[in-house]
């Protein structure tokens, strides 16, 4: 089990927390422009890699604010968080 | 059998405090500190258990939670018993009974021992390749097989006891309390770090504890006085906490561990009584020592698993520490050191030794020649190739091992003894730090496989990290233990110690017998009986990984998860297949390290605080006027009010015959609420509804279809534009929370530019809904001055008022289709409310009504419940609401996806009103849909969503999802039910008023 730093909180268990998949996958500003295939690119495809991830986190037993995480699927190792909107830390 | 094995030496055990047990029905005595092993080995009771699968006799093997094969069930009742209990661990206390499991009628007369004699018929696998075929015959095979499948017995009551969780967080944590981990504890706490000491056992000291020997001696004292004086200064040591009777059950990632503290295992019947039984401490260490120790190896031989036939430690700690001679005659068997201060410990306690058979050509380390020195006789470079004596050992056959130790020579000779310690060396528990993730290394010289590299702040320590003589653990310990915490200690550097240090290593995996292997029984899993011959078979099968090879031949899959086995199949796997052990790897170590109990697991989590119960502020009122509850997610919902005796079927016909006649009241607080405030809320809601939201006027209400990105309806509710820049939405019961976390997932991730913001109400309101012609009538007398004509206060719309100067907004809303109110109070008026309504009320009967009669109401009108209508895969098109879409919008969440070439296909399944050509028959919910029953297989077109007999149309009616349902209107379909066929014919979803004209009646 994690411990995770919220950016707003501090370091926290992850029972505190719940996962939301893979980070900076923006909402289309006009889907009704895009095909069945790009839509579906956004829809659907989300990368499971072994490895180092960019992953949206929220701290929903606590401060219910979403942030960002770089973790290593491999060890579970994670190497930073940052706030929603800001760019990821160089690996 | 009544012999006294007991010597009158041991510091350990209260030789005055007798106490009184049962095994097996008969009355035995043992002495306090006694497990329940060394008071049986104390007993002369060496037979415990019967084997899995061939119910061999089987004996104690060992002192610790290894032991494989005595397995007890504790408790006389079989309500509450307790099955698969390691008696090696369990502490003795008056009043404990304990029986053997795994045979029929008794452990000494096993019916099932007739296995053994089939034993060649019945290999690896036999099951599976035996009971393949005939194929419809399994149901003849699974009724046989399970009666001989499983250890022991479930208890079939609840568990009485109480259990407990805790956390705790501190700077070190050290798992074991040999010399190793004392050492480390000790130095980290006198570093001012906040330290935690946890051990299996009831005292520290592990193995040295005991271990009075000329060769082991530290600053001029035997190694056991010196410790004795180090435990005893650990009491002065600040920071330090010590947690005996404490196994580490689980090692996470981020230091992360679970700790099972046994509280009242130990103590007698009449102590136990009210106390917690045992905790399950969640720890979280900055950074962890794991100083876990290793456990001794069996040997592979043949028949290796006669009662009396012990691991050489344990022989020795039975002895040194419980005083309890293992027999009186002992032969020894090893390819180590490890047997020699054994022989040394029995013969200096009277006990005579036989001799011992060692495989090594010969050795001469310092504890070898002080056996030599007491007379001890050694038969070096032999083996032992068979033993005998079926309920206990009583001889063995010895023969010499030729050069290369790949066959036997010379002449056999026989030795009777009525026990045999056996050592086939050492295995580092390096459990722990592989379920932390650690990688493991493999060291030739000795075979052993010890930590290598991790991720975490931790390190292995004494023989868990391959240190097995006492210069080693101490030193290397101590040397490890600055180095990890980054101090200088050196206390233990400046110790004078003499320790024997074994000179020569040899070792066979399986050793061989003048007999051919096939003829032989050389056991590697004691617990599942599993033999050498399996492990080869499975090879032979095919089957490389060794988690393949496991899994056939269920080596290591006992309660022991092949503690002792492992090792071994391991290295005859290795050698079968030509492999090197180091590239072979090992199978995964998973938690829990020993079995919890279900009770450690969920703690206090039981009954009624399994989970969490909401109730809302009227709840007192239904539970008085005998309401019936559903669970609704966490809420207890008022489901129905039976009366005089009614069935559920009774009361909901009645309940909605009343709200439809004259009037009813729901408490409908359960509800979610979200109050939503900030000028951009109109936008945000045009955003996540599928209508359109700005033209909405102050004071109104209005339905929305919330959807999911893929297009499916997600949940829907009234929302009410409160003023220019509030509103206030209402969900569904179930969806409230997830509803709030989309919600809050948009406005932080994808429109951080929205001024909008989000709060649960749901637990501030209480709701009272008063429906029926006669709702009118009641809500003016309760709130004689609001205007309620249907021009100032319209259905759809929002008003301010107050009930007897409480506060309350009241909406003209219907989920009934009958003219309807909701008050909506601050939750602490809600029952005072609730009550004048029902007051009021009174003179036009008005009738408490429950949540099925809500479903059966708004089933008459063809409103959808979100979940139950619809379960993720329907768009407001298949539930043809597309009146509900917005065609202006330019988006709003889901909108892209109803357009996919999937969503726009005609034949999706779509909602549909369903109704039996016999008016009386009721569909059942999910039952399935076809278009003709003369063919088989037919394809399922869909299936009943909702279904009630409705007392107002006195009719049955359904709603469905049909394939194409859209088009199908007025079709004749089929139900088939399990004895009969039911015909139905598709409608329209409406059942009940079209032209909404009871809305305004």
């Amino acid at each position: 089990m994690f411990l995770i730093n919220c950016p707003y909180c501090g370091e926290r268990d992850q029972s505190e927390f719940s996962a939301g998949g893979e980070a900076h996958i923006v909402r289309p500003k006009q889907p009704t422009e895009l095909s069945d295939d790009q839509w579906a690119e956004f829809l659907f495809m989300r990368k499971n890699i072994k490895g180092v991830q960019l992953e949206r986190w929220n701290h929903s037993h606590g401060c219910r604010k979403w942030f960002n995480m770089v973790r290593d699927t491999s060890n579970d190792k994670i190497h930073a968080v940052y706030k929603m909107g800001e760019k990821p830390p160089i690996k | 059998m009544t012999k006294n094995l007991r010597i009158a030496k041991s510091k350990f055990i209260d030789q005055t405090s007798r106490i009184s047990f049962k095994f097996d029905g008969k009355t035995l005595y043992g002495l306090k500190g006694d497990t329940l092993a060394s008071a049986l080995l104390a007993n002369n009771i060496h037979l415990v258990g019967r084997s899995f699968k061939y119910h061999r006799p089987r004996g104690i093997m060992t002192c610790g939670s290894e032991e494989p094969n005595a397995i007890v069930q504790i408790g006389n009742d079989p309500s509450i018993t307790e099955p698969n209990t390691r008696a090696t661990e369990i502490e003795l206390y008056e009043g404990l009974e304990a029986s053997s499991q795994n045979c029929w009628p008794s452990v000494n007369f096993d019916i099932g021992a007739i296995n053994n004699f089939f034993s060649p018929l019945i290999p690896a696998a036999f099951y599976y390749k035996t009971f393949m075929w005939p194929a419809r015959f399994w149901k003849i095979y699974e009724y046989f097989i399970r009666q001989s499948a499983g250890l022991g017995k479930s208890p079939t009551k609840p568990d009485k006891d109480i259990y407990d969780h805790r956390y705790l967080h501190c700077d070190v944590l050290v798992v074991g309390g040999g010399i190793s981990g004392i050492i480390a504890a000790k130095t980290s706490a006198k570093n001012n770090l906040n330290t935690v000491l946890i051990d299996d056992k009831n005292n520290l000291g592990g193995t040295t504890l005991f271990q009075h020997n000329e060769c082991f001696k530290i600053n001029n004292s035997y190694s056991n006085e010196w410790l004795k004086k180090e435990i005893e200064t650990l009491n002065s040591v600040e920071n330090l906490t010590i947690k005996t009777r404490t196994t580490l059950a689980a090692y996470h990632s981020y230091n992360y561990l679970l700790a099972k503290e046994n509280l009242t295992d130990h103590l007698d019947l009449n102590e136990k009584k009210g106390k917690i039984r045992q905790r399950l401490w969640k720890i979280r260490a900055k950074k962890v020592v794991i100083a876990t120790g290793s456990m001794e190896r069996p040997l592979i031989f043949n028949n290796n698993d006669r009662p009396g036939i012990i691991l050489s430690s344990s022989i020795k700690k039975y002895i040194d520490y419980y005083g309890v001679k293992c027999g009186e005659k002992v032969s020894l068997f090893t390819n180590n050191d490890t047997v020699y201060e054994t022989a040394i410990s029995l013969t200096n306690s009277g006990v005579s030794v036989n001799s011992i058979i060692d495989i090594r050509d010969k050795t001469n380390s310092l504890i070898v020649k002080q056996a030599e020195k007491l007379g001890i006789k050694i038969h070096w470079k032999s083996t032992v190739v068979n033993t005998k004596g079926y309920k206990r050992i009583n001889s063995i056959e010895i023969m010499k091992l030729s050069d290369d130790g790949t066959s036997v020579i010379e002449k056999k000779i026989k030795e009777e003894c009525d026990c045999l310690g056996i050592s086939g060396g050492w295995t580092p528990r390096v459990h722990l730090f592989t379920q932390s993730g650690g990688k493991l290394k493999f060291r030739d010289e000795d075979n052993v496989f010890l930590p290598d590299k991790t991720e975490l702040d931790q390190i292995s320590i004494g023989s868990c990290n391959g240190d097995f003589e006492l210069y080693d653990v101490i030193k290397n310990s101590s040397k490890l233990v600055n180095k990890f915490l980054n101090i200088n200690n050196n206390d233990y550097e400046k110790l004078e110690i003499i320790s024997s240090k074994e000179m020569d290593k040899k070792n066979i995996w399986l050793l061989p017998s003048d007999k051919s292997l096939g003829r032989t029984k050389p056991f590697l899993d004691f617990q599942n009986d599993s033999t050498a011959k399996d492990v080869k078979l499975a090879l032979r099968e095919g089957f490389k990984s060794i988690e393949h090879v496991k899994r056939y031949t269920t080596t290591g899959m006992g309660t022991d998860q092949g503690k002792l086995s492992n090792m071994h199949a391991l290295g005859i796997i290795a050698e079968t297949a030509g492999v090197k052990m180091g590239e072979l790897g090992t199978t995964t170590f998973r938690p829990p390290y020993t079995p919890l109990t279900f009770g450690a697991i969920v703690g206090r989590n039981v009954g009624e605080f399994f989970d969490i119960t909401r109730k809302t502020p009227i709840h007192d009122w239904h539970v008085k006027n005998k309401a019936e509850f559903e669970n609704v997610g966490q809420w207890k919902r008022a489901w129905y009010y039976p009366k005089n005796n009614e069935t559920m079927y009774d009361s909901v016909q009645r309940e909605s015959k009343a709200a439809r006649n004259s009037a009813g009241i729901l408490d409908a607080s359960t509800l979610g609420k979200i109050d939503i405030q900030g000028t951009d809320a109109s936008e945000f809601l045009n955003r996540v509804y599928t209508n359109a939201w700005s033209k909405l006027e102050i004071g109104k209400c209005r339905y929305g279809l919330m959807l999911n990105e893929d297009g499916m309806v997600y949940d829907d509710g009234v929302t009410t534009r409160l003023s220019e820049n509030h509103y206030i939405m209402t969900t569904t019961t179930g969806g409230a929370a997830n509803v709030l976390s989309k919600l809050e997932d948009y406005l932080q991730t994808e429109w951080p530019e929205l001024d909008v913001y989000l709060t649960s109400v749901t637990d501030q309101y209480a709701t009272v809904s008063i429906c029926g012609p006669n709702s009118k009538k009641i809500l003016s007398k309760l709130i004689p001055d609001l205007n309620l004509s249907d021009k100032e206060f319209p259905h759809m719309s929002f008003k301010n008022a107050s009930i007897n100067n409480i506060k309350c907004k009241v909406m003209r809303i219907s989920f009934t289709g009958e003219h309807s109110y909701e008050i909506n109070v601050q939750s602490s008026y809600g029952k005072s409310v609730w009550e004048k309504c029902f007051e009021a009320g009174k003179e036009f009967k008005i009738t408490p009504y429950g949540t099925e009669t809500m479903h059966l109401l708004r089933a008459e009108k063809g409103f959808i419940i979100a979940g139950q209508d619809t379960d993720g895969t329907m768009t407001p098109v298949d539930l043809q609401m597309d009146w509900i879409i917005s065609k202006k919008k330019y988006d709003f969440i889901g909108k892209r996806s109803l357009y996919r070439s999937d969503t726009i296909r005609e034949d999706r399944k779509q909602l549909v009103g369903l109704l039996t050509d016999d008016p009386n028959e009721i569909l059942e919910e999910g039952a399935q849909i076809v278009a003709e029953t003369s063919k088989k297989p037919i394809e399922m077109l869909g299936h009943v969503t909702s279904s009630y007999f409705s007392p107002n149309l006195n009719k049955s009616i359904a709603l469905a999802v049909i394939k194409n349902g859209k088009n199908l209107k007025g079709q004749k379909m089929y139900v088939p039910m399990k004895n009969k066929t039911i015909n139905v014919t598709i409608t329209d979803t409406v059942f009940l008023d079209k032209e909404n004209k009871r809305l305004n009646a």
